[in-house]
């Protein structure tokens, strides 16, 4: 008798606190989700255009498209000869690591086979990557072939954002949404997608 | 205990123990006869606390947790708020005093072994303030939006993009959009002024109440509980009050002192306690030439930048942490006190010091190929410490711990 008086007592209290512990869990959910961003923020943050025509041989942009910096970089005919030689510093030439939008359409990663529109944002911890083309000796690189820089945590990249071997950035830099409309290029959707 | 009195306090009392409690914690608790400025550390980080709970409810009132208005609300509080300027840099040097004086505590928890048996809950109190102090500090550095504050930012909580598969979602959740925004400053400023002070405070309260269960602990490592007179009090203790109230109150005396200094005369600390960066709007679109933590996070910020692969970076910063919380377990020596702990224990203990302030250096400069070495052959020395204390602590010859202090 007094055996089956505290099984039935365990029953009960297994039972109470599995369903306590269902319904805290349910009472969890809103304070988790009201993290998640906003509708208003998920409204900000449309397409930006920008011309770039104007833009010199060599020379590098910076486009805000959702607060964040996204580089374009105006490639020279040699410059965009010459990077296959780098290949063999790279950690993954091809972006097979990453989801990459625009696969083996141009060496310059984007939809144009003369500018290159890519994230400025580095894969390791978030900071904006600085651009160094001159292919002379820096401090972290004596050797250096040119590229993005990331003064953070020293990631180096070449110039379309490709990540160099044993560098804390694990991943080439991201070629956001974007297309060409003769010299105005979008960024941040596909063409026809809006 | 008061059959014969009376009166208003009486009354009180027999409801609320305050002459007990009084009496346990305070006025008659035994603490050893012996200890040493060491130990003042302590009683220094609960004035710490309070000026930084006074100071940060002052800052709540000019302060603005906008996207639009954090930035400018520091200047209207450094400008046009009477003696704001004061409160604010009251706050900045309180929060670089915290950490300068729970790193001299902990330091002595580790020179005098502190964290002996029955001490290690104590100790482990202990790191989970430190944990939360440094969660704390980060938060509070965000409020103001400089540029210092986004980018660190940026960088830290770019941190949780490196845990597999969940990263790059859990970065967006924690900080409420595509950027740090708005969103990010109110609800680090919620976490900063509500629920961390709230949950640091307990710790401090469970921190004190295992340190009077166990009793203070004394720069020879000896066992003071072993003697006792006839009503159970230690032989080597003297009650808190007078001896240690007004020991402490030189130290707090002097502690003002350096305090008052640093807050009028070098509120920036050259650029280590407040970043001259941050001096300018947070712009998300340019990250400042050299970004660095403030002085106390950079130990940890050095090893980060010490692993060239990001998921490998985080788990050896937060496994220099963790490591920190198992270490009553690691030490096995006999001795607590380095003083009688053996050659191998003081030759660790000394290098251990020289590659921490070398990691702390490290953490606050730029990269080159020749620092980043360095920050490897730190960041080894560091764990190497730890790691092999099993060891080194219980081959090597430990002199005898005295009976009596």
């Amino acid at each position: 008798m007094e055996e089956k008086i505290t099984t039935r007592r365990k029953v009960l209290i297994g039972m109470t606190s599995a369903v306590g512990a269902v319904g805290a869990s349910f009472a969890v959910v809103p304070f988790v989700a009201s993290w998640n961003p906003s509708a208003k923020a998920k409204a900000v943050g449309g397409p930006v255009k920008v011309d770039v025509s104007k833009m010199q041989v060599g020379q590098k942009i910076q486009v805000s498209w959702r607060k964040q910096p996204v580089f374009v970089i105006r490639h020279s005919k040699e410059a965009l000869e010459s990077l296959p030689e780098v290949e063999s510093k790279l950690d993954d030439p091809s972006s097979l690591k990453i989801d990459e939008p625009y696969r083996d359409v141009h060496p310059t990663r984007s939809l144009s086979n003369e500018y290159t529109v890519i994230a400025g944002v580095c894969t390791h911890l978030g900071c904006a990557p600085k651009y160094y083309p001159e292919m002379e000796s820096q401090p972290w690189d004596e050797s250096w072939v040119g590229g993005f820089f990331c003064p953070c945590h020293g990631s180096m990249f070449d110039i379309v954002g490709r990540v160099f071997k044993g560098v804390p950035a694990p991943t080439n830099l991201k070629v956001p949404p974007h297309y060409f409309d003769g010299s105005i290029l979008t960024i941040g959707e596909e063409r026809g997608t809006a | 205990m008061t059959q014969q009195s009376s009166g208003f306090f009486n009354w009180i009392n027999s409801r609320l123990p305050i002459v007990n409690t009084y009496e346990r914690h305070l006025s008659k608790h035994p603490v050893p006869k012996k200890v040493n400025f060491w130990y003042m550390f302590g009683a220094l980080a609960s004035v710490v606390l309070i000026i930084q709970i006074v100071s940060g409810i002052w800052l709540m009132f000019g302060y603005e947790n906008t996207e639009e208005g954090a930035f400018a609300s520091i200047e209207y509080i450094m400008r046009d708020i009477e003696y704001g300027w004061v409160i604010r840099y009251m706050h900045t040097t309180g929060a670089s005093m915290f950490f300068a004086v729970v790193y001299l505590h902990m330091f002595r928890g580790l020179l005098y072994g502190s964290y002996h048996k029955p001490r290690e809950l104590v100790w482990v109190f202990g790191m989970t303030i430190y944990l939360v102090m440094m969660a704390e500090g980060f938060l509070g550095y965000v409020l103001p939006y400089g540029q210092m504050s986004y980018w660190g930012a940026q960088v830290i909580i770019s941190l949780f993009g490196a845990i597999p598969y969940i990263g790059e979602s859990l970065e967006i959740w924690v900080r409420g959009d595509y950027y740090i925004s708005g969103a990010t400053i109110s609800r680090f400023f919620a976490l900063h002024v509500v629920a961390l002070p709230l949950i640091l405070i307990a710790l401090v309260f469970m921190h004190l109440v295992a340190l009077h269960e166990v009793g203070a602990g004394n720069p020879e490592g000896v066992d003071i509980e072993k003697h006792l007179d006839e009503d159970g009090v230690p032989l080597d203790s003297v009650p808190f009050f007078p001896y240690k109230v007004l020991n402490a109150l030189v130290a707090i005396g002097i502690f003002g002192i350096v305090f008052s200094i640093i807050m009028f005369f070098f509120p920036e600390g050259g650029g280590y306690m407040l970043e001259l960066a941050n001096f300018e709007e947070a712009n998300p679109l340019s990250t400042p030439e050299h970004i660095a933590p403030v002085w106390y996070y950079s130990p940890y910020y050095a090893m980060l930048r010490a692993v060239p692969d990001k998921l490998g970076g985080l788990v050896v910063m937060g496994a220099a942490i963790a490591i920190l919380f198992v270490v009553p377990w690691l030490d096995r020596s006999k001795a607590a006190s380095i003083r009688y702990k053996g050659i191998l224990s003081k030759i660790a203990m000394t290098i251990f010091i020289i590659s921490w302030l070398m990691l702390a250096w490290l953490g606050t400069v730029p990269v080159t190929a020749l620092r980043t070495t360095l920050s490897i052959i730190g960041t080894v020395i560091y764990f190497a410490f730890f790691l092999l204390m099993p060891i080194y602590t219980s081959i090597e010859k430990t002199k005898p711990v005295p009976e009596r202090l």
